[in-house]
């Protein structure tokens, strides 16, 4: 029973992980209704931004804003070379141009590092209960997860920026009508969706060692994620990820682990029939 | 037209050339995962191809009867896919018209790589794929270097029943046919033992997060863990099993703590042992080719790396074709596959024979693994063998924490 506990702890503070950086997915889709497949290599690259910066001797927990802003700044970039004449035309369009571009990031990224495995070490001390440890980085991932989330929330609500993005994600023409310039909006959400993918590849970081190709697990991760927490729901991914994480702790005492994926998919698929739009869509116009 | 003229003239400079090649050099065809999840391990077995190759040159070449034929290689990228191994083992053989092969790295990829061999009736020289189930399907052309996986936990159960006789083992490893394969062997071995079997489970190749399998684990009141799969999970495995304090007695995995690179997982590493197919520090007398000291040292100062088994491997594949290739003074396929039948023989990587009874033909059945442990020496982790007890530089690590 105890060990049900800890594995539902463990999935809780790792699922919120899973939930920062499908954020980062779903507020892509729901401001540009793009279907950004650059995810996974944005998750990968603020692995590796956490891997280059501290092998320069930056504290790991340091890295954060710098990738924040650098993850901005690529994704400012992105948008340019690939969506943005992408938008508002058939979303095939903008899934072979995004998938473009992912395949020749990973691409270059494989002849640069190879396909080896990279650790970065994070001593950080652990909380022990009975027999089940509770590592550190695990605590403090989820801990700044929900600082973002906040802050994301607060931005989004409070900000006539966030009110912006808001109102281009509910209606691209009427927005336009009193005065939003919508293509900057357009391509502010998009590098702050690559930023919040790149600081969850940071974080997943400091939680597991990496390599070149595993931003493709989170990506698929992410998809299910947002399909759980609603569509174009920032707010809705991060529970969609703690959902994610419940159900992988959950299952895993009482099951094959090897089962766990087919778990995920099938509520995937249960939930995509039951609701099309995701457990907690925002109604949109 | 000007592009005519080009094309017309290449075609002039390259007939001589492919007719010289066709004369004075050996085609041998074989597929790197340059790109993918196996391209750690492909590029260091490629490593070894290499080497041989480009000393075999400088040598003069392969030497057949009065001649003496210069190796070169078809290579193509597989890009670690299966369905990418068909069409490039297919075009190596009808193309590329390669005398040889090699294999590809892993079991899956290998034994995808079989079928289009023996189909066409080419010899290939199997370095990466340690799955025995492929040389139950009666092959006639496939020669296994390296020891079948049925024995890649043999040692360490060996070693571990030394030091606890009755421990409490949990089995975990990849869903994959390698691991399956070993594992299925080790069951037997460890109840054999008189270990007690508290965990057994298989986890998804794809596993990014081993924290619910790692709390399993702690709950099971395991005392060992065996298994594990390839590089990226199983180093993982190891990094969360010290993270989650799972204060396991044993850790054997395979392929990852083979890997020099492993040490980067810092007191994570410590203790984890690995069943090896071969060591720097081993001490085989060949009775061809280099010693394992000379390998080593040769391969560091070419590729300024340190030499590992998968390089090792490949470097004695291609040794083990060129002398079947010498005694058979020949380059037909049939009679280089008597001589390769007929071998038993010692390199650097140690002993070599196959079996060739129709229902195992071309398996390993004379090479033996060694199990090394990462210890800390002078404050720096080092990989040393530790079994068997004749190989042994250095005393088991026991409990490892």
């Amino acid at each position: 029973m105890s060990g049900l506990f800890a594995s539902i702890i463990d999935g809780v503070l790792v699922g919120s992980v899973y939930g920062l950086a499908a954020m980062g997915l779903t507020l892509i889709w729901g401001v540009t209704d793009v279907v950004n497949l650059t995810h996974g290599s944005a998750i990968v690259a603020g692995m590796f931004g956490l891997y280059l910066l501290t092998s320069t001797g930056v504290p790991p927990y340091a890295t954060l804003p710098l990738i924040l802003v650098g993850g901005f700044l690529v994704g400012l970039l992105l948008y340019w070379i690939c969506v943005h004449r992408v938008i508002g035309r058939p979303p095939l369009m903008s899934l072979l141009s995004t998938f473009s571009v992912n395949l020749v990031l990973i691409g270059l990224g494989t002849a640069v590092w190879g396909t080896a495995l990279f650790n970065v070490p994070v001593a950080l001390p652990s909380v022990s209960w009975q027999r089940y440890t509770f590592p550190g980085t695990h605590i403090l991932a989820a801990v700044l997860t929900a600082a973002i989330a906040g802050c994301l929330y607060v931005f989004l609500h409070r900000t006539r920026l966030g009110k912006a993005i808001r109102a281009v994600a509910n209606n691209r023409g009427a927005a336009e009508l009193v005065g939003i310039p919508t293509t900057q909006v357009l391509s502010l959400a998009f590098g702050l969706g690559v930023a919040l993918a790149g600081v969850s590849g940071m974080l997943i970081a400091t939680l597991f060692p990496f390599t070149l190709l595993s931003g493709d697990a989170y990506q698929l991760k992410s998809f299910v994620v947002i399909v759980l927490g609603g569509l174009g729901n920032p707010t809705g991914a991060l529970l969609g990820g703690i959902a994610l994480g419940l159900v992988e702790g959950l299952s895993t005492p009482f099951m094959p682990v090897s089962w766990t994926l087919v778990i995920e998919f099938v509520l995937f698929v249960i939930v995509l029939i039951a609701y099309p739009n995701g457990l907690l869509a925002p109604r949109r116009a | 037209m000007n592009r005519l003229c080009l094309m017309a003239a290449a075609a002039v400079i390259a007939a001589p050339a492919a007719s010289f090649a066709a004369d004075n050099t050996l085609t041998i065809g074989m597929t790197q995962s340059r790109t993918g999840a196996l391209n750690v391990d492909s590029l260091a077995q490629q490593r070894g191809f290499d080497m041989w190759r480009d000393e075999v040159n400088a040598a003069g070449g392969i030497k057949v009867g009065d001649k003496r034929y210069k190796v070169q290689f078809a290579l193509y990228d597989d890009q670690s896919q299966g369905s990418r191994v068909q069409q490039l083992y297919t075009r190596l053989i009808v193309q590329d018209k390669a005398q040889f092969l090699f294999s590809p790295y892993s079991s899956g990829l290998t034994a995808t790589a079989a079928v289009i061999s023996e189909q066409y009736g080419k010899l290939m020289i199997i370095t990466g794929g340690a799955e025995p189930k492929t040389y139950e399907l009666g092959n006639k052309y496939l020669f296994q270097i390296i020891t079948p996986a049925d024995h890649y936990l043999t040692g360490a159960v060996e070693a571990l029943a030394t030091k606890d006789p009755h421990a409490k083992v949990a089995l975990v490893y990849s869903d994959d046919p390698f691991s399956k394969a070993v594992v299925q062997a080790t069951r037997d071995q460890a109840k054999e033992a008189g270990f007690a079997d508290v965990l057994d489970e298989a986890y998804p190749p794809s596993t990014t997060d081993f924290g619910p399998l790692v709390n399993k684990v702690i709950s099971s009141g395991a005392d060992a863990l065996l298994g594990g799969g390839h590089y990226a999970d199983g180093a993982t495995l190891a990094r969360q099993l010290y993270d989650q304090k799972a204060n396991l007695k044993w850790v054997t995995l395979l392929v990852a703590p083979g890997d020099a690179k492993f040490a980067t997982l810092g007191q994570a590493a410590l203790g984890i042992s690995v069943g090896s197919q071969w060591e720097e520090k081993a001490t085989f007398k060949p009775q061809i080719g280099p010693t394992g000291a000379e390998f080593a040292k040769a391969f560091k100062a070419k590729f300024n790396e340190e030499a590992d088994y998968h390089s090792a491997s490949g470097y004695a594949g291609g040794l083990i074709l060129q002398h079947a290739i010498e005694q058979a003074g020949s380059l037909d396929t049939d009679k280089v596959a008597a001589a390769l039948n007929a071998m038993d023989i010692t390199t650097f990587f140690g002993q070599c024979k196959f079996a060739t009874d129709a229902k195992h033909h071309g398996l390993q059945v004379a090479h033996q693994m060694v199990l090394a442990q990462w210890q800390m020496k002078n404050g720096k982790l080092e990989r040393e063998v530790i079994w068997p007890k004749a190989a042994a530089t250095a005393d088991i690590l026991y409990p490892i924490r």
